[in-house]
């Protein structure tokens, strides 16, 4: 090995490092946005808590909230934090094809989630449960109807990184991208614990 | 050298292993279901218990997710997301517990 092969080795690592390190600033940036959603969430959550009990001569929680429809939504968004993990794990592998079906299934278990949700949000409003009724159902869609759009803007970025791996597989912006998306998915599936815990099972008890 | 390499290359995600996403999903799979389970029975334990028990069962939920989801921990690489996660806590204690508080008590003094 002569003294320009080394150089040229040793400029490749000078750029490997940089460009690790820029990835590493952007995905700081991202963390600061979510602890500032964090405390949009917590002052979601306290309103709730506030309000949570004042029915106004409604429904109350117990007769609106099913367990099993809560439970099914809760394990369909754990389900698809796993997965975005496991295609994770297979993005530093470099297998491409299960990358992508670890995506597509987040994205299912994602859509399902929402599904479930909105078709919640329809039953009540059919059954004249509207957010107008009453603080706790006010504060209820506020909070949980929050944590969607998370997941509706989630489901739009996930589609966009699905067809990014596709067409340009893992390159270093892709890579990084990609892991970004996984902390805010992780992120959305820590603040549902949070709603499950504290606005449906709290009210039911 | 080739863990090293693998280290430095996670572009800031941390430590990813299968292993670590499968524990975590078990127990919070297991978390999940004691959580419903206190809720199922609730006439067999008194309000308040359950109460302290769903919010235990929550946090604890929480931790295994930062911890095996978001792979917080305190390596150098996570120490500023952990200190940013650590004053955010701050933060929220005093907003939802300062409006518990206020609001519980002054419901008390309009009574």
């Amino acid at each position: 090995m002569n003294t320009t092969d080394i150089n040229k080795i040793e400029e490749l690592e000078a750029l490997r490092v940089e460009r690790q390190h820029h990835a590493e600033i952007n995905t700081f940036g991202l963390w600061i946005y979510l602890m500032s959603d964090l405390i949009m969430f917590s002052i979601l959550f306290a309103t709730f808590v506030v309000l949570g009990k004042n029915v106004a001569g409604g429904a109350t929680p117990q007769e609106l909230f099913h367990l099993p429809f809560i439970f099914t939504e809760t394990m369909f968004l754990l389900l698809s934090s796993v997965t975005f993990g496991l295609s994770m794990v297979a993005m530093n592998n470099q297998n491409k094809k299960a990358v992508l079906i670890g995506l597509i299934a987040t994205g299912l278990f994602g859509l399902g989630f929402l599904v479930m949700e909105l078709y919640e949000f329809y039953e009540l409003a059919a059954s004249g449960n509207t957010p107008d009724k009453s603080g706790f159902l006010t504060a209820f869609f506020t909070l949980v109807g929050t944590h969607g759009a998370h997941v509706f803007f989630g489901l739009i970025w996930l589609i966009s990184m699905i067809i990014q791996v596709a067409k340009k597989g893992f390159s270093d912006k892709v890579r990084s991208r990609l892991v970004r998306l996984s902390i805010f998915w992780h992120f959305l599936d820590v603040v549902w614990v949070g709603v499950f815990t504290f606005v449906y099972l709290m009210s039911m008890i | 050298m080739n863990h090293s390499h693998q280290e430095n290359e996670n572009m800031g995600a941390g430590n990813i292993t299968k292993r670590n996403y499968l524990i975590g999903f078990i127990l919070a799979t297991v978390l999940t279901i004691i959580s419903f389970g206190f809720v199922v029975f609730k006439d067999s334990l008194p309000r308040n218990t359950i109460v302290i028990l769903l919010s235990a069962a929550a946090l604890l939920q929480m931790f295994v997710h930062l911890y095996y989801f978001l792979h917080l921990n305190k390596s150098s690489e996570q120490r500023w997301n952990l200190i940013a996660f650590l004053f955010t806590l701050v933060l929220m204690f005093i907003f939802i517990g300062g409006t518990i508080w206020v609001m519980y008590t002054l419901n008390i003094r309009m009574m």
